[in-house]
């Protein structure tokens, strides 16, 4: 009792002005309560100095920690507070002794009082039995931290590599943080990149992301020759901006084109290295297009590639060599990824159609509309039901490809969904990403389209190159979409527009989302160019691509035909080697 | 290098020749600041660092050795002279400097004055990946009488019909009336793609193009072409419908004869070759469509795009005529921020200058005179009890009235309305 209230003490004599600090003072937590316990005394200056000093360092690691540390802490510790009432230190033991910090969300406050609570309702263990356990952990830990040199934490997490050691929220889904708002404005001044502007009032459950208005591009405010960007990319972003090139596989295909035509036009500056400027050159580029438009997942990945491969280079390469191979590079990226997947796609597709099959399809893929039309011409017999949305309409643009091949559609709108789905057989519906939980990230539209088809027990098959495959998560299409132009919305009918004064109603919001999210539940199957997988294999996809960039595909591939995971697959083949 | 800028400062302001037979076109003074200076002006402010003008010798040695000339520019000017009685078009230029051109062109006249957003104009070009892009604007209404013009203008002017689509960029057709014999002819082909069609009249050209490299060196070969608006324009915006841009692959045993009539194909098709491959698969997985409503998928599969961007509001002016020059005059100032008095003009109390004058530097102006709407150059003595209303004198000299030239010598008490004074 007494070494605690020694800690409680000097647990105060820490807080600076009664500020609760949720990271972690885990370890000296723990080694004050053992010197506590141990010694009885209390501790001297130089200790308080050292412990102090821990501390901080610990503070900048924060963002390691996971929570399950925090979770198995609470049950332990929790039970060991003193029976001091002190409402602040009751508040500060309950919070301190959480000792894992949690990594600190940029939305800040509701996670302060979440741990408040939790650990005082767990059921008080008998007191002796933590003790011990506690003393053992100790032991371990101590043992363990005479090991390790460095006064890194024990509760962290050893980095597995496959996680990114910190996970900081990209700035694009924090707009409406003035500090993360000022250090991007910092950023483009210093690439000489033009700030975009937002334009219009935003809806208050996306105020957090961009929204920009077409009629300002980005271009009003560079220099007509642009010299800072290369024209080729200032055309592209004019491209992405006025949506002249759209969805995905396009995007990045033009992407890796204007990529090519910086490279031809690179010169390796004097005492410099081909591998190391290059990667920089691009950097400002890339902010570029991200302000015409926010990336894409597969144009992330395909960046990634792009300087992975630049950065591989052997310096003794020359220039014009060093050139020629990135160029090679990126044809066999796109050949690859693009045209041999969608091939590959493409007859893994054709096995799922039956003669009589009506097909339901949303909006324009272009790898739908790709399979659509191979399948057509293997003679498979089908018909396709187009379902189309507003603003984009983009199924029109689909129904006038479907049409010219000769499949007879049907075009409806989404609100004609549950009206036709009684009819059809199967829905092929295409993807912008696939991330990491086994969600699909799609055009708006698309969640709804597997909901009601789930409800009809009509399969849902989403078809996705692997490239598109990205390690974010997310369970939902709040927190990280994209607001397209909401003047998009407007329309004008026998001359009369309608929301022509939209700006002027203070209470009307214009909201034009361009992506969501479909849960792994609504679909029943995705067709990659590994192969036909369930949705929930997504991560044994990225975690086998990253595990060796350079594994061929046909490895991955029987993999997935065998039913067998692909790491085992390696393992035969290395064991039989 | 993304563009570069070529300066036509080589005209002889035909239909001026009042103006122009003492004081070259370039150097006329707008504002008190030679016409060449506007689209100089425009060209820095939009960020060019350099420019290729082409003029007559004459207008450059004023440009380099006259100290009253002075241009107050920054960028760098590549002048390169043409003779002037070798009578060549603006596309005759264009061919003799073509050694010097690099990359695609941006063509200004130096006879416009406007304040136009370039970029809309550039970013079509951009976007497209456009043949020509050029800038219209509507025209406005002359509201000052000419001196030395009897009555309202004749309307006998020809006039230009421009044929744009729904979305009032993309150029479908554009003919004079002069190049009309009976009436308007439209050509199937463009009905069939673009089946509405907008055609316009009252517009301006600013002559203000974007030209791709290849039509340059088109140009080289095509000797038969000497003048851009005049020539190029019409038939790069007829061409966009002709059958041999629109086949994928020209087939060389058909098109032998158009191959060598048509060097655009040939060059066209050299452009495009380099990386066609991904370019066309781009637009294959694009789900864009500039237009809709039949089966062919964007642009036609046309190659060849000319796109035009027409400004409503904003001036912009063409000063080759006396009428557009006395409208430049009262509107130039709005362009630039100097202030109306120069400083080192010299005015005594009892003078009474009105809103719209602009007095340049090293003036005089003595008592009683009294000022409204005009424009009074450099170094000029205005003496006693003359009234100046809307004129435009030019430097050195004094007097007051209409459209004074330069040395010219008005006694006192002079009071001329509405004439044109020759030079001493």
């Amino acid at each position: 009792r007494d070494s605690s209230v020694n800690v409680v003490q000097l647990l105060l004599a820490r807080l600076d002005n009664g500020v609760v600090w949720l990271h972690s003072d885990g370890p000296e937590k723990k080694y004050e309560i053992r010197r506590a316990k141990n010694d009885g005394k209390e501790l001297t200056k130089e200790e308080k100095q050292r412990l102090r000093k821990e501390k901080k360092q610990q503070k900048k690691q924060k963002d390691e920690k996971g929570t399950s540390e925090r979770a198995k802490e609470k049950k332990h510790v929790a039970p060991s507070q003193p029976v001091a009432t002190q409402p602040p230190t009751q508040k500060a033991h309950t919070v301190l002794p959480a000792s894992a910090p949690i990594p600190v969300p940029a939305s800040g406050a509701p996670s302060h009082s979440s741990p408040a609570p939790s650990p005082a309702d767990k059921p008080a263990k008998s007191r002796a039995e933590l003790k011990a356990e506690r003393r053992a952990r100790q032991e371990a830990d101590r043992a363990s931290k005479q090991q390790s040199c460095s006064s890194s934490s024990k509760t962290k997490a050893p980095p597995s590599e496959l996680n990114p050691v910190v996970k900081r929220l990209p700035e694009h889904v924090q707009v409406d943080d003035p500090a993360v708002v000022k250090r991007l404005a910092k950023k483009l001044e210093r690439q000489q990149i033009p700030l975009r502007s937002d334009y219009g009032y935003k809806v208050s459950l996306f105020s957090h992301l961009h929204q920009y208005s077409r009629k300002a591009p980005l271009t009003q405010q560079l220099s007509i020759p642009s010299t800072v960007i290369h024209p080729s990319i200032v055309r592209l972003g004019l491209q992405y901006s006025q949506g002249i090139v759209v969805g995905s596989n396009a995007r990045s295909v033009a992407l890796l084109h204007a990529f090519k035509q910086v490279i031809r036009d690179y010169t390796t500056p004097p005492n410099e290295e081909l591998a190391r400027d290059l990667v920089n050159k691009l950097k400002p580029y890339i902010s570029f297009l991200n302000q015409c438009r926010p990336l894409s997942a597969s144009m992330g990945n395909a960046i990634k590639y792009i300087k992975k491969e630049i950065s591989n280079i052997p310096s003794q390469f020359k220039e014009e060599e060093a050139k020629t191979k990135l160029l090679t590079c990126i044809d066999r990226y796109i050949n690859e990824n693009v045209v041999l997947a969608a091939k590959a796609i493409s007859k893994y597709a054709i096995e799922k159609i039956s003669d009589g099959d009506v097909i339901l399809v949303y909006g324009c893929s272009s790898l739908v509309n790709h399979i659509l039309c191979e399948a057509y011409d293997k003679s498979r017999k089908f018909r396709v039901i187009i379902v189309d949305s507003r603003p984009r309409l983009e199924g029109r643009e689909a129904l006038r490809r479907l049409v010219k091949q000769g499949i007879s559609c049907t075009y409806v709108l989404i609100s004609a969904l549950s009206y036709v789905l009684p009819e059809v057989s199967k829905v092929f519906l295409g993807a912008h990403a696939l991330l990491a939980n086994g969600y699909v990230m799609s055009r708006v539209g698309t969640s709804q389209i597997a909901l009601v088809a789930r409800t009809f027990n009509v399969p849902v098959l989403v078809c996705c190159e692997t490239y598109k495959f990205c390690e974010r998560v997310q369970t939902d299409s709040f927190v990280s979409n994209e607001l397209d132009d909401p003047d998009d919305l407007m329309v004008t009918r026998k001359g009369k527009t309608q929301l022509e004064n939209w700006h002027d109603v203070s209470s009307l919001g214009l909201l034009n989302l361009v992506y969501d999210v479909t849960p792994p539940d609504f679909v029943d199957l995705v067709i990659t160019d590994l192969g036909m997988i369930p949705c929930t294999s997504v991560p044994v996809v990225l975690r086998v691509k990253n595990l060796d960039h350079s594994m061929p595909v046909w490895m991955l591939e029987r993999g997935f035909r065998h039913k067998v995971s692909p790491c085992l697959i390696l393992h035969a083949m290395l064991h039989r080697l | 290098m993304e563009l570069q800028a070529v300066l036509m400062a080589a005209g002889g302001g035909s239909r001026m020749m009042d103006l122009t037979y003492n004081t070259h076109k370039p150097l006329l003074p707008v504002g008190n600041k030679p016409l060449i200076w506007y689209p100089l002006n425009l060209l820095e402010r939009v960020g060019f660092e350099e420019v290729i003008v082409i003029t007559n010798k004459e207008v450059q040695k004023m440009i380099s050795t006259d100290p009253k000339t002075k241009l107050d520019v920054k960028m760098k000017l590549d002048i390169v002279c043409i003779q002037e009685d070798a009578d060549m078009g603006t596309a005759d230029a264009l061919r003799h400097i073509q050694q010097k051109i690099k990359t695609d062109i941006l063509v200004v006249s130096c006879d416009l004055i406007t304040d136009a957003a370039l970029h809309e104009v550039v970013d079509l070009f951009r976007a497209h990946d456009a043949t020509l892009s050029m800038l219209m604007s509507k025209a406005h209404e002359f509201t000052e009488t000419v001196p030395g013009q009897k009555g309202k203008k004749k309307t006998g002017e020809q006039r230009d019909f421009v044929g744009v689509d729904g979305t009032g960029k993309r150029l479908l057709f554009m003919a004079n009336e002069a190049d009309l014999d009976e009436g308007l002819v439209i050509r199937k082909s463009i009905m069939r793609k673009h089946p509405r069609m907008h055609i316009k009249t009252g517009l301006v050209d600013a002559h203000l193009y974007c030209l791709k490299k290849s039509v340059v060196d088109f140009l080289a070969d095509n000797k038969s072409v000497s003048s851009i608006r005049g020539e190029l324009v019409p038939y790069l915006v007829r061409k966009q419908f002709s059958k041999s841009m629109n086949s994928p692959n020209v087939n060389d045993e058909a098109d032998q004869n158009l191959k060598k009539k048509d060097g655009n194909a040939n060059v066209e098709i050299q452009i495009l070759s380099r990386d066609e491959v991904l370019l066309q698969l781009t637009r294959e997985r694009s789900c864009w469509n500039d237009h809709r409503g039949n089966m062919s998928e964007a642009y036609h599969g046309g190659r060849l795009r000319c796109y035009v961007h027409i400004m409503d509001e904003g001036m912009c002016y063409r000063v080759n005529t006396l009428a557009a020059y006395i409208e430049a005059n009262r509107l130039a100032p709005k362009l630039f921020h100097e202030p109306a008095v120069h400083p080192s003009a010299v005015i005594s109390v009892l003078c009474l200058i009105g809103a719209d004058s602009i007095i340049g530097a090293s003036c005089q102006m003595s008592d009683k005179t009294s000022i409204k709407r005009s424009m009074i150059g450099a170094s000029t003595t205005v003496r006693e009890k003359v009234k100046v209303t809307n004129s435009i004198i030019m430097s050195h000299h004094r007097g007051g009235g209409s459209v004074i030239c330069s040395n010219a010598v008005i006694g006192r008490g002079a009071d001329i309305k509405y004439c044109l004074v020759g030079s001493a």
